[in-house]
């Protein structure tokens, strides 16, 4: 912590969390942080400000705007008729259907809607035409300013080989490896011996994994060149491949920078993401536990020089990839706003979206590099709706029937676009929220997510809630021991949800039993008059069982007051809690321990789900004579899943390739479905002859659809 | 505990032992002591009495012993007493007639081998959730007959009804039997006859409840029929009027049990069932849950539980519930868990007619009777089917004092040959007759359509609705726009134009409101804390319809 240079002009109460009431249906995001930054009315911007975006990151820019005194346009599509943005803005456009690249990528339909409501400018946010030079250039053209760098930046920093040309010219660390167009596969060899290996072939024009390919010997790389240049060639329509040296096991640590026209550039730290699956980031922080001073003064210096080749202006992140010893390497520059932003903004106290909107309009930055502060710690975990336990998360759609933010915790800052009610759809990224936390320290920081995750009440999709919570408390993450392989070093098998430890056990069968018990009591309590007497004693002690993934335990329950003292297994323990039965959220003590349990359903034959320590767990409590009984329930004989195919989340199906008669391998591709942007080969679990095909190239499929029978 | 209670009363009988028999524990020593000092008359006379009483009782608890009950757990199925132990509270069973016996006395059945104590059923009171409650539980067990229904068996039957409907508690039938009992004839007959007519007498003054639990056939069916609500155990129940074997000899079609009278049958196709259960426990702790939304009779109003949610608790959810095209479906049953009490709702028939949902929910802790048009399925078009599922429902919740509460998004009702050959005017009407003659009280939530006579039809104001609330999306027109143009302006150009207007004019709740026919036009978020007001001011309601033998809802 003695790198925070932090000047005593700072010390000043950078974040005032404020707890703001559900004033309007229309503010999702119910806290807001008091930035430092200070918005001056008589610094004239613009008038009205479009934003062409969606979710979270619309709201978050129109939240600045109004800061600044600025009106907001909201371009949506049509499912977005009523989404939290669009009921934000002062005005909304619709600019057409749902696919995204008939509405949120639809250039000439924007442009219209710019136009029509007399926009000055444009915040892109992030994804969608965020760096799309043609539309900067068209915006450009109809006068109107795009809130972002210069379309020859964007252009620079978008393709790979001359961003690394432009970068080593500006003297920033790169990947060793070949700065141009690697011809064939022979010259791949070559190159690749030159360099050592491992090497990463990949595509030039590439992006999001796609045509990369890691080589570690002679003949990896031939077979790399073949397939990366094909896949390239399929997906971007520019089959150009580089070669550089593999950075194996490293950080993903990232520079903000902010720069304005009159080519002043500042570095406003680091924010490492090194948590990722799939390269998607899942969890950031700022700042890195692994940086000393002089590598962040460094690497800030490197960024700030590479913007300045660029004559960058605008908020960018240039992008490192950090080894064990501390080596930086420069990856790419990202020319817009990131999604995980807030941190920055947490540690520095700048509002990101305001110093865009300032150079933008062509003022010259407000702050040196001395004035910008390392203030304490912030974490973020993006909550998205998805399933953890599929590959670390396959999409779920569905209706956010019940939807809490833990915003009464203090210093927790929820970016979301969405509330109550809405509908998280196929057509769009499956993100709920943002959910920051910050602390004066790291573990202060981890303290709040905690706690912020164990108090976020998401029904009706499915959420990754259970993976972010094990993350923020396994003991590598705790302790700073990450690399961008974190997941699946800590998961080799993929996630299998909180693995509960013998005191946790007992902790959470307790609870449930403690709950059973109160809710039997309640359902006892009959108000007003009866004209035939209720004659309940009310019962004192209670034999139950309780089963937990397969184990039955016996209990007795005891309650005195709003306690309930549980034997089991020859352990006491005491829960407590107010057993409000119709919130969400349950506050209970448990053997002196506070937690937040949730309790996702409860029937009346006893099952029981709690969420507990982040994960969802299937308890079911039955009296002693029910239990006794029960063994005597015929077990349902479940469907045979391995000669059933069911779509494993909700999407279209792109491609089916057999049909009713073919016999399939185990292994065998069956069908394709894609699903926001990803598609998923679903294969045959055995070998077998097809039975029936129950979709078609083209349709849309729920999660556990039908797809395919065998036989 | 049975037990100890029946010990008690008979130890009535033997007056000066009474203190010593309370407790049966002492029994063995208190009857050695009392050998030795008593005249022996007395002591003989007592325990030969006494001897037979436990003989007689044992036998009738042990249900015809050890292997019996292991091959009714074999099947599944757990004995009669294991499931009246588990639908009632621990110790409350209070039972009766365990020592009555059938009066048959051909084929060889008046042989004292032939005769069990309490014959092929157990009946008796008891508690759920401290509430009484009377019930009788068939012994589907071959030691007893198979369960059949003998004379003896329905006189017990009656015996708890008659008095259910003097005290004014329900009455919970769990039925597994194997029919009439063949050797005693007529009287078997008699017997259904018997408890048909008490079945009737209690319909509309105690709830009547049937859980089917094992086979029902031929005439039996018709006793859960006419009750109130009628479950079944998956797997292992059947109510059919005939059998496989006699559907083949008869019409020659090959059919099985589970296909022909099954619980998926009865609550999918034929909409005997109002809802089925995984197996008997489950089935029987859900009967208890659904016990707690009802009164325990026509003299008492709807239970009210302790409720932690808030009554003016906001849902903003349902500000975007109902899509903005008003073609575009979605789940009624997102508003009803919306508003009702912790999420909570029981729904009666919940794979039949699913164009049209109905309940039971609380609202500040009271039962409600929650109706709803389903848009999701045949966009909610009242049809056949749905019109009697709602119309008995609807019933139910106005002969037990339970407030209606009615969610309309209906297109009309559901055109066709088949609708009309159907009689879907005739049975579309036991719906309109059932709103209309309803004397609870009735809220009505217009959240889209309420097109045409079906608007009528919908609790609506004209129907006597106490409160009529419409949504901004509310749609009230004799049909939607496109429908109504072409009639307006037939031949005309200008269509578009045309049902522009019309949709100006008509697609909004104002019509409606001006005239006074919604009361009010509320915020969706709102509908729950409005609800609940209401519902305080209307417990008060009284209305009564004219004086009439009965009314004539048209069958």
């Amino acid at each position: 912590m003695a790198s925070h240079r932090v000047t005593p002009a700072l010390q000043r109460v950078l974040f005032t969390w404020q707890h703001v009431a559900w004033k309007s249906r229309c503010c999702a995001v119910a806290s807001h942080a008091k930035y430092s930054t200070v918005y001056d009315p008589a610094e004239k911007t613009f008038d009205k400000i479009l934003i062409a975006n969606r979710g979270e990151i619309a709201c978050r820019v129109m939240k600045t705007c109004k800061k600044m005194g600025i009106k907001t346009v909201a371009v949506h599509s049509d499912v977005d008729s009523s989404a939290v943005h669009v009921k934000m803005a002062d005005e909304a456009v619709c600019v057409g259907p749902a696919p995204t690249n008939k509405s949120y990528l639809n250039m000439d339909a924007i442009l219209e809607a710019a136009r029509q409501t007399g926009a000055q400018a444009v915040h892109p946010g992030y994804g969608f035409l965020s760096e799309n030079k043609e539309f900067a250039r068209r915006l450009a053209a109809h006068g109107v300013t795009f809130i972002g760098p210069d379309t020859h930046a964007i252009q620079a920093m978008g393709d790979k080989i001359e961003s690394k040309l432009i970068a080593k010219k500006a003297k920033v660390n790169t990947i060793p490896g070949f700065d141009g167009v690697v011809k064939d596969a022979e010259e791949a060899v070559r190159i690749a011996g030159e360099i050592g290996y491992p090497v990463m072939i990949k595509a030039s024009a590439g992006g999001g994994g796609k045509g990369m390919r890691i080589a570690w010997n002679d003949e990896e790389t031939r077979e790399g060149f073949r397939f990366s240049s094909q896949e390239a060639a399929s997906s971007f329509g520019d089959d150009r491949l580089l070669i550089e040296k593999f950075i194996d096991n490293p950080r993903h640590i990232e520079i903000q920078v902010l720069a304005d026209k009159h080519g002043n550039a500042l570095w406003l730290n680091e924010r490492e993401c090194s948590i990722q699956r799939r390269n998607q980031k899942v969890v950031e922080e700022a700042p890195s536990t692994f940086l000393d001073p002089e590598t962040r003064c460094a690497m800030g210096e490197q960024a700030v020089s590479l913007a300045k080749a660029v004559q960058y202006s605008s908020a960018g992140t240039v992008e490192f990839l950090v080894d064990s010893k501390k080596n930086f390497y420069f990856l790419e520059m990202n020319t817009r706003l990131q999604v995980e932003h807030p941190i920055t903004e947490c540690i520095t106290g700048l509002d990101l979206v305001q110093q865009m909107i300032r150079v933008a309009k062509g003022y010259p930055l407000q702050h040196r590099q001395a004035d910008i502060p390392i203030n304490g710690w912030a974490i973020e975990s993006r909550v998205y709706a998805e399933d953890p336990y599929k590959s670390f998360g396959l999409p779920s759609i569905g209706r956010l029937s019940q939807y809490q933010e833990p915003v009464n915790i203090p210093a927790v800052r929820v970016d979301s676009g969405i509330q109550e009610g809405s509908d998280i759809s196929i057509y769009y990224d499956p993100m709920i929220s943002k959910l920051v936390t910050y602390g004066s320290t790291r573990a202060e920081a981890l303290q709040r997510m905690e706690e912020a995750l164990d108090n976020y009440v998401i029904r009706g999709v499915t959420h990754n809630i259970p993976l972010l919570r094990e993350i923020i408390t396994h003991p590598r993450f705790v302790s700073g021991d990450i690399s961008t392989k974190f997941l699946q070093e800590v998961y080799p098998e993929g996630f299998k949800g909180h693995q509960l430890s013998d005191s946790e056990r007992w902790e959470l069968l307790a609870t449930a039993v403690a709950l059973f018990v109160a809710a039997q009591l309640r359902s006892q309590r009959f108000l007003g008059n009866l004209r035939v007497s209720s004659s309940q004693q009310e019962q004192r002690r209670w034999e139950l069982s309780v089963e937990l993934e397969k184990g039955v335990h016996a209990v007795t329950v005891s309650r005195s007051g709003s306690t309930y003292a549980v034997d089991l297994d020859g352990k006491r323990v005491d829960v407590s809690s107010e057993w409000n039965l119709a919130s969400a959220l349950l506050p209970v003590t448990v053997n002196g321990t506070q937690r937040t349990v949730q309790c996702l359903s409860r029937s009346a034959s006893g099952e029981i789900d709690l969420q507990y320590l982040g994960t969802s767990y299937k308890l079911r409590v039955l009296s002693k004579l029910a239990a006794a009984l029960n063994k005597h329930m015929p077990e349902k004989v479940p469907e045979d899943t391995s000669s059933i195919l069911r779509s494993p989340m909700p999407g279209s199906v792109v491609a089916v390739s057999v049909k009713a008669g073919d016999t399939v391998a185990e292994g065998q591709e069956i069908c394709v479905i894609e699903a926001m942007k990803m598609q998923n080969s679903m294969t045959a679990a055995k070998t077998a002859k097809v039975k029936s095909v129950h979709c078609n190239a083209g349709d849309t499929v729920g999660e556990g659809d039908l797809l395919v029978e065998l036989e | 505990m049975a037990a100890l209670k029946v010990v008690r009363s008979g130890s009535r009988l033997l007056n000066g032992f009474q203190s010593l028999l309370n407790n049966p524990r002492k029994v063995t020593c208190g009857v050695a002591a009392t050998v030795t000092k008593h005249p022996r008359w007395y002591c003989v006379s007592h325990l030969s009495v006494q001897e037979r009483i436990e003989r007689k009782r044992k036998a009738a608890l042990s249900g015809g012993g050890q292997q019996r009950i292991e091959a009714q757990h074999r099947r599944g199925k757990l004995t009669a007493r294991e499931r009246v132990e588990l639908l009632l509270d621990p110790d409350s069973f209070v039972e009766y007639d365990m020592f009555v016996e059938h009066r048959c006395s051909d084929f060889g059945m008046e042989a004292d081998h032939n005769k069990y104590p309490g014959d092929s059923v157990v009946t008796g009171q008891g508690r759920i959730n401290g509430r009484l409650v009377y019930v009788f539980s068939q012994v589907k067990d071959f030691t007893v007959f198979g369960g059949s229904l003998s004379g003896a068996h329905a006189q017990k039957i009656c015996k708890i009804m008659d008095q259910a409907m003097m005290v004014g508690a329900p009455v919970i039938g769990l039925n597994d039997s194997g029919g009439a009992r063949i050797q005693e004839g007529v009287e078997s007959l008699a017997g259904y006859a018997d408890i048909f007519l008490r079945n009737v007498m209690a319909s509309g003054v105690i709830p009547q409840i049937s859980l089917i639990m094992g086979p029902c056939a031929g005439g039996a069916v018709y006793s859960p029929a006419l009750t109130d609500f009628t479950f079944m155990v998956k797997d292992t129940s059947y109510l059919f009027i005939t059998g496989p074997d006699v559907v083949k000899s008869v019409t020659n079609e090959d059919v099985t049990q589970e296909e022909l009278g099954g619980a998926k049958t009865h609550t999918a196709v034929s909409g005997v069932a109002h809802k089925a259960f995984e197996n008997d426990i489950d089935a029987l702790l859900n009967l208890r849950e659904f016990f707690n939304f009802l009164p325990l009779s026509n003299k008492d109003s709807a239970p009210i539980t302790e409720c932690h949610d808030p009554s003016d608790r906001l849902v903003p959810g349902l500000d975007t519930v109902v899509p903005l095209e008003t073609t575009k479906a979605y789940d009624m049953l997102d508003i009803i868990h919306g508003i009702a009490d912790e999420r909570e709702f029981f729904e009666i028939m919940p794979n039949y007619a699913k164009n049209i949902v109905v309940g039971f929910a609380r609202m500040n802790g009271r039962t409600v009777g929650i109706v709803g048009n389903q848009p999701k399925v045949a966009s909610g078009c009242l049809d056949i089917n749905s019109s009697v599922k709602g119309a008995r429902f609807v019933r139910f919740c106005d002969a037990f004092n339970i407030p209606i509460i009615t969610f309309v998004d209906v297109p009309g009702f559901l055109p066709g040959t088949a609708q009309e050959y159907g009689g879907i005017i005739r049975h579309g009407a036991k719906l309109l007759f059932a709103f209309a003659e309803a004397t609870v009280p009735k809220i009505t939530v217009i959240t889209r359509k309420a097109y045409g006579g079906a608007y009528d039809v919908m609790s609506s104001k004209h129907l006597r609705g106490d409160v009529n609330y419409a949504w901004p999306s509310a749609e009230v027109a004799v049909m939607g726009a496109k429908g109504a143009v072409q009639i307006i302006f037939r031949g005309k150009e200008n269509q578009a134009e045309a049902e522009a207007e019309y949709v100006e004019k008509f697609a909004n709740p104002f019509p409606a409101a001006v005239r006074g026919f919604v009361d009010d036009i509320i915020q969706p978020s709102m509908t729950r804390k409005r609800i609940c007001r209401d519902l305080e001011v209307l417990a008060s309601k009284k209305q009564a319809n004219p004086w009439k033998k009965h009314a004539n809802i048209p069958l």
